[in-house]
């Protein structure tokens, strides 16, 4: 599969992530939105058109239909741009930024913005893991009291019995991830924890505890995306999208045929490598979704990064550190960077960019060429891999 | 979960009412429509099938930041069974300390209460596991 017109990140922009609770959903969603349509240095009257990711407004706020909502507040509404919300749980940002690459490769649009925000702390964190929760199988694991952690938690002790991944390597992750967000100024943590640290917190559901799962976060990141010539014209360090790629898989995990990969991130990064015509070992940096812990490591695994049971192994030797031979999770990950759900694949994207383009400052990466960014939908129905290439 | 949304699964919370494809004979849990191996073929040919509800421990965890809903249960044991029939379930393991739940052990169906919706709320039944080499406390 190849695109019918070639697609580049022209502008990129975000809000800190944290517990923002001075500013509003429209607010952050602005903030971010500007930010990007400033860095792309575009007039927003050039916008063809709009993607919004968001998981749940409608549960954390009682507002549907944000998608019109913040075209509005951008002030575009005047023109009547068309403006679209993408759900997917906690993959929205990653798909609507596909979405976005799909509107301007079919020549519908020339330049498009992309959006994604959550705003998670206005309900309580008991009430905030009830809705997250949503994006697993309401009537057959939510109803049984799963959590998407305690999901995942089952995916770890079976990747631990069945690997010998420890305990430990599982916490290597998210001191690396704690280690990469203290570097990062929109990190919603920017501070460096132990091991000690992780092994010793409060369980969440076993093996996992609270340093293994992503915290509840409101957050906004934007990316303005042009068509590639048009993309050459209006900026001098436009960023190439050089593969895209979607898999689906069971929402249940236990309608699947393996509890220890994602069989939708390996459909979603084969598509994505084959469009780019590259293989694992030539990306540099990569984003992944590190919901909890074993997140990461399946991911590492599963995108073809290491061997399958390797992925704790190789973050123990330091391999996915920045100095690694992949650097993975730079920003901090959603475990340190922050997990407003709907923002987190656009984030991810951001950060791929800011290192493609050599801007990532403390936590800059040697010279890479090709980045990628993996978005999990819950615990894996939905995967979304964007491959991106510093040109 | 609203009371009619809960009724309308209640045979299959009750007794692991599952289907089997008259086509290929595979089984599913929970019931389908359509097999995904045999597809538009096995339209109409689903078959209502009940499981034993016999199976072994795949994968567990002991939930400690419960759902809001099993909040007065927590800490609890979920698992993934697998069962004698070959399909995978997701279910509690009850009537044990969760401590001695382990990878492989084998379990069986029980029914039990699963949550109630609020104090005076409606209480919803369904089905959850136990260890078979353990008495029942």
């Amino acid at each position: 599969m190849t695109l019918s017109r070639e697609v580049a990140v022209i502008g990129i922009g975000q809000t800190k992530f944290g517990e923002i609770w001075h500013k509003s959903f429209r607010e952050i969603g602005i903030e971010a939105g500007l930010r990007a349509i400033q860095d792309a240095g575009i007039e927003s009257s050039k916008v063809d058109s709009i993607y919004i990711g968001n998981m749940s407004a409608g549960l954390f706020l009682d507002q549907e239909h944000v998608a019109s909502m913040i075209a509005e507040e951008v002030g575009l509404t005047k023109d009547s741009v068309p403006a679209t919300r993408v759900e997917a749980a906690d993959a929205s940002g990653g798909l609507a930024f596909r979405q976005a690459i799909l509107d301007i490769s079919s020549g519908m649009s020339d330049i498009v913005v992309v959006g994604g925000a959550e705003k998670m702390s206005d309900v309580t964190s008991q009430i905030a893991t009830y809705f997250t929760a949503a994006g697993a199988d309401q009537s057959w694991e939510s109803l049984f009291g799963a959590t998407i952690p305690s999901l995942y938690a089952l995916m770890a002790r079976k990747h631990m019995h069945d690997f010998g991944t420890t305990r430990e390597q599982l916490g290597l992750v998210s001191v690396k991830n704690h280690r990469n967000g203290s570097l990062n100024p929109d990190a919603q943590f920017q501070k460096e924890i132990t091991l000690e640290q992780v092994l010793k917190a409060g369980p969440v559901s076993t093996p996992l505890g609270v340093f293994d799962c992503a915290p509840i976060s409101d957050g906004a990141a934007a990316i303005v995306l042009a068509e590639l010539d048009l993309a050459r014209e209006l900026c001098t360090n436009p960023i190439k999208v050089s593969g895209t790629g979607q898999g689906s898989d069971s929402l249940s995990i236990a309608n699947r045929t393996e509890l220890t990969g994602l069989k939708a991130t390996r459909a979603a990064s084969k598509r994505a490598y084959e469009m780019a015509g590259i293989n694992p070992s030539e990306i540099s940096v990569a984003e992944v979704h590190d919901s909890c812990t074993i997140g990461e490591i399946m991911a590492i695994e599963d995108l073809g990064f290491f061997e399958k049971g390797d992925g704790g192994p190789a973050t123990e030797r330091g391999d996915t550190s920045l100095e690694g031979i992949i650097s993975i999770n730079t920003s901090g990950g959603l475990k340190a960077r922050g997990h407003p759900l709907g923002a987190t694949g656009i984030a991810q994207i951001n950060e791929i960019v800011l290192q493609l383009r050599g801007m990532a400052g403390k936590r800059q990466v040697k010279d890479p060429l090709y980045g990628l960014a993996q978005n999990v939908g819950g615990t894996g129905g939905t995967v979304i891999v964007h491959i991106l290439e510093a040109i | 979960m609203a009371v009619a949304r809960y009724w309308r699964q209640q045979e299959q919370r009750y007794s692991l009412a599952g289907s089997k494809c008259a086509i290929c004979n595979g089984s599913f849990f929970p019931k389908r429509t359509i097999c995904p191996t045999c597809h538009r073929r096995s339209i109409g040919k689903m078959e209502k099938f009940l499981f034993s509800g016999k199976g072994k421990v795949v994968t567990y965890t002991i939930v400690h930041d419960p759902i809001i809903s099993y909040a007065d249960q927590s800490p609890y044991v979920l698992a993934v069974i697998a069962l004698e029939e070959g399909d995978l379930v997701l279910g509690q393991i009850v009537d044990c300390d969760p401590r001695i739940v382990d990878i492989d052990l084998d379990v069986e169906m029980v029914f039990r209460r699963l949550s109630a919706e609020g104090a005076s709320g409606t209480i919803q039944y369904g089905f959850k596991f136990r260890l078979m080499d353990v008495g029942s406390s």
